[in-house]
């Protein structure tokens, strides 16, 4: 079994078990240390380093994330090393790209030029897509930083936008991997992994194809674990702003997986999907539950109840339309007997709709004719 | 399932078979593909399509369509004739062995070649992979159970689980992967012409008293009903006068559809109650609108028997109503009163006539929904199944012959056509073909042809092909793939344009009624 050990955090001394890492034991202690690159379930890269502790004794700052605790260690999480570094990835990050929301600073000359920039390559006069749903710009603010410190680099590939569910942004990418590892550790889809060396570094697809023309399968899970504006759903860029959503915690529709969601709503129309981090899908989605909500405000929804005269449907009251329904059903069971009606119930609808179908045939119709056509 | 998604990354060796798993239950592929990645867990396929699981497997079986029952008796055959079952398992847990062995003793590997098209070597690795697991997993869909064998081939597997003790552990069990999101749920509360809510026989007269009391009525039927494949052709032939169909769209979704149409037209009354206007309510007398998942309240029952919420997020267009709703007031209208304030209420109900969900409250699943059996509410839920007994006690194992499917191909019909779903799609596509974005990536029908077919039938990818069976002929474009196998083409159902179902068997499973989608026999053609 697991030792119970303990170390000190900022001069608490807090428990773990052997084989956790500081962030981890952190974590469990409710002590916040800020991650980018770091994806939960897969094994960690130590790529972005924002998550760096000084641990008493070691050399360096050493990246929480990808080291085990160790009894009697002694972490500080927000020392003024710690903080001076985090700050220094953050400028970096935020110069080497697009990254054109408030924290770039707007205090001298270039900004104009930037902006003009960024928002011609985006074609938008919006800022950054993300804007206020970011754990760059989080950073930035929480250890206010601008981007100004270092020059802006240039743009060095194009937006990809030719499949119809995701914006690849490679300006905006901070190469934190996270995608890569959503994709390969976690979806196992295998489709994106890192191209090109050194500053031409880029998320590519086999043989730097679009998206569409490779293996990807378009799951989305690589949108959700993106940390910043690279990765975006198409329908989602620009048009919809967190602050303007709510989120609504449901079921998926689709298959029996059962994959847990949220619902984000806008104006009474679900504008946007994605993964709820509980059991039994943990976060992930496939194509049809995180891009396949558009039925639900499909102009084709039918409105009302409609009756057929001569061929061709009119539009009814429930009034009217209840009354011939119960009539006709009671007419051909008091002739014919329940058994010469069928109920097919469905497996599309919720158990409590299934339960009331069920008990309409037999406690109304007084017939066991009901059945579902799942099994088709 | 008789255990829980999460733990087929418990499992050594995990048997996938007649399931498409990385298209048609996406995210529990991923588990599948993780056990494999990061657990070194082995995974067999056997499927007649060369599907992308195939690529995580260690070995892909290839068998003659509808031969299921044959390799899985010729598994069971090498696996008692090297020893390797469980032999405490089937000593303490079940009865039937030795007719079992018996039954199997002739499916030796060069007979089941001969039937199957598997190798007898590849048989017998596979066979001694899975019996030696620590912990062997079978996942099974449609592949398996549409087939006039059907019900055949599920006992064969759960025979296969019980030989080599795969019941009751973790990363063990037979588990079914259900297509649609609710079926879990619509068979738990009875939505089926023999049970009521927790699988509660209509002929237990104790039972039927017991309904009584809680609905308050009297009379109720006795005699089980007829499966919805047995209504359509019932509505042919007049017995069956008016159909009350809430949320589906048998017009695409049963087999030979030519039939099923001329059926429903022969109703005196037609009902249906949906969300669009499906090819089947287009045949209503009465179509009446109703809320889709995204606009109401209650739960939904997943493939591994978890009650989870499902919650409203906007207001439905229209006056369309709660299903729920729709059905009370026609109830209440009849003069039986049903009437509920909301879907609490009702579930407040379920839970007292339903014994395997009496425990689950909507508070309890309000974060994280919970595995049924679930008898009290202090009780956590069942997460696997059979743990220390069987629900009859002991399990059985079933001596099991192998029928060959009702249609085979010949002169005529020289191809075999096997149907099913693609990633992009859903079942009738009432819901997906409501996107761009997915129509972008799934646009129509095709038909899946092997190279060498191709060259046979000298194809072109894109080519206009018509397919014909002996029911039906539909016109499709060619798409050479590499999952097909040469003789088998697979056409996917949900278009109503080039709708497979034309083209396959009603022929029925006498157990289950479930047809046989997964083979019949067709011919291709050029276009003129
Ligand atoms: S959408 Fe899914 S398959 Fe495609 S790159 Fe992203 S994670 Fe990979
Ligand atoms: S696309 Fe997003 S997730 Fe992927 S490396 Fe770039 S910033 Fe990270
Ligand atoms: S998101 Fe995909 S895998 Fe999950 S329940 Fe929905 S359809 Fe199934
Ligand atoms: S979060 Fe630890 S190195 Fe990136």
């Amino acid at each position: 079994m697991n030792a119970q050990q303990t170390l000190s955090i900022n001069g608490h001394d807090v428990s773990f078990q052997s084989g956790q890492t500081i962030l981890e034991v952190a974590r469990q202690h409710h002590i916040d240390i800020p991650t980018l690159c770091h994806l939960k379930g897969t094994t960690p890269t130590g790529a972005c380093r924002i998550c760096v502790v000084e641990v008493e004794g070691a050399r360096t700052l050493l990246a929480s994330c990808a080291t085990p605790a160790a009894s009697g260690m002694k972490v500080q999480t927000e020392s003024p090393a710690v903080i001076e570094a985090r700050r220094l990835i953050i400028q970096l990050l935020l110069s080497s790209g697009n990254h054109n929301c408030a924290v770039r600073g707007s205090d001298d000359q270039e900004w104009t030029a930037f902006q003009l920039k960024v928002q011609g390559e985006d074609g938008s006069d919006e800022l950054c897509p993300v804007w206020g749903d970011c754990r760059l710009q989080d950073l930035a603010y929480r250890y206010q930083v601008s981007g100004e410190r270092f020059a802006a680099t240039p743009t060095r590939y194009p937006m990809e936008t030719v499949n119809p569910f995701i914006v690849r942004d490679f300006s905006r990418c901070i190469q934190c991997g996270r995608c890569v590892q959503a994709c390969n550790d976690v979806q196992v889809n295998n489709a994106i992994s890192f191209g090109y060396r050194g500053p031409e570094s880029k998320i590519i697809a086999a043989g730097d194809r679009p998206l569409k023309d490779s293996d990807c399968v378009f799951c989305g899970e690589c949108v959700q674990a993106c940390p910043v504006g690279a990765l975006v759903e198409k329908d989602v860029r620009y048009t919809v702003r967190p602050w303007e959503t709510e989120k609504v915690r449901t079921t998926c529709s689709y298959c029996g997986v059962g994959c847990q969601l949220y619902l984000h709503v806008n104006d009474n129309q679900v504008v946007k999907v994605t993964g709820a981090d509980v059991a039994p899908n943990h976060g992930s989605l496939c194509v049809k539950g995180r891009f396949g909500y558009h039925f639900v405000s499909s102009p084709e929804r039918l409105t009302d109840p409609l009756i057929k005269e001569n061929g061709t449907f009119r539009k009814a009251s429930w009034d009217e339309a209840l009354d011939l329904v119960a009539g006709r059903l009671t007419q051909i069971r008091d002739a014919h007997g329940g058994d010469s009606i069928g109920v097919l119930t469905s497996a599309r609808i919720t158990n409590e709709e299934n339960y009331i179908a069920q008990k309409f045939a037999r406690a109304v119709l007084k017939t066991n004719n009901v059945d579902h056509c799942a099994r088709l | 399932m008789t255990n829980t998604i999460a733990d087929i990354e418990d499992a050594d060796v995990i048997l996938v078979t007649g399931s498409n798993t990385t298209e048609n239950h996406p995210v529990l592929s991923t588990f599948v593909k993780r056990a494999v990645k990061f657990k070194g867990a082995k995974v067999i396929v056997v499927d007649p399509r060369r599907i992308k699981m195939t690529e995580f497997a260690e070995h892909w079986l290839r068998p003659n369509l509808g031969t299921d029952v044959a390799w899985i008796n010729g598994m069971m055959h090498v696996i008692i004739k090297e020893g390797l079952q469980d032999d405490a398992f089937i000593q303490n847990r079940t009865e039937g062995f030795e007719e079992l062995k018996k039954q199997v003793e002739k499916y030796t590997p060069e007979f089941v070649e001969g039937v199957t098209g598997i190798s007898s070597e590849s048989l017998i690795t596979a066979a001694r992979l899975f019996a030696t697991a620590k912990a062997g997993s079978i996942l099974y869909c449609m592949g398996i159970t549409q087939h006039v064998s059907g019900t055949d081939n599920v006992k064969s597997l759960a025979n296969l689980a019980m030989l080599t003790g795969n019941l009751g552990i973790p990363g063990g069990g037979v588990n079914p992967l259900r297509g649609q999101n609710n079926v879990q749920g619509a068979c738990d509360m009875g939505g089926l012409p023999n049970v009521y809510t927790a699988y509660q026989s209509v002929s237990d007269l104790a039972i039927a008293k017991k309904m009584e009391e809680a609905w308050g009525v009297s009379g109720l039927p006795t005699q089980p009903g007829l499966k919805v494949t047995e209504m359509v052709p019932k509505a042919h032939d007049g017995d069956i006068k008016a159909l009350y169909i809430i949320g589906e769209n048998p017009l695409m979704s049963d087999p030979d559809l030519n039939h099923a149409e001329k059926s429903f037209k022969h109703l005196d009354f037609l009902v249906v109650q949906d969300i669009f206007m499906t090819e089947t309510a287009q045949l209503a007398d009465v179509v009446l609108p109703s809320a889709c998942f995204a606009e109401k309240e209650g739960t939904f029952s997943n493939t591994e028997r978890r009650v989870q919420r499902v919650r409203q997020a906007v207001t439905p267009p229209g006056r369309c109503k709660d299903d729920w709703w729709i059905t009370c007031a026609v109830a209440t209208r009849m003069g039986v009163p049903m009437q509920y304030a909301d879907s609490r209420a009702i579930f407040e109900e379920v839970v007292k006539v339903t014994p395997s969900y009496a425990g689950i409250t909507y508070d309890r699943i309000a974060n994280e929904g919970m595995h049924w059996p679930c008898p009290t509410t202090e009780h956590p839920g069942t997460p696997i199944l059979h743990g220390q007994q069987f629900t009859r006690g002991k399990g059985k194992f079933h001596a099991i012959e192998w029928i060959p499917p009702a249609e085979q191909v010949d002169e005529d019909y020289p191809l075999y056509l096997t149907t099913g779903r693609v990633l992009y799609q859903y079942h009738t596509g009432t819901m997906t073909m409501k996107s761009d974005d997915l129509n972008n990536r799934a646009p129509h029908s095709y038909v899946e042809v092997s190279r060498r077919d191709a060259r046979t039938y000298g194809l072109k990818d894109g080519d206009h092909v018509s397919i014909t069976s002996r029911r039906g002929k539909i016109d499709v474009q060619v798409q050479i793939g590499d999952k097909a196998v040469d003789g088998t083409v697979f056409i996917p159902f949900h278009f109503a344009q080039g709708a497979a179902n034309k083209l396959t068997n009603a022929a029925l499973d006498p157990v289950s009624g479930i047809p046989e989608y997964k083979v019949c026999a067709v011919k291709i053609n050029k276009a003129a």
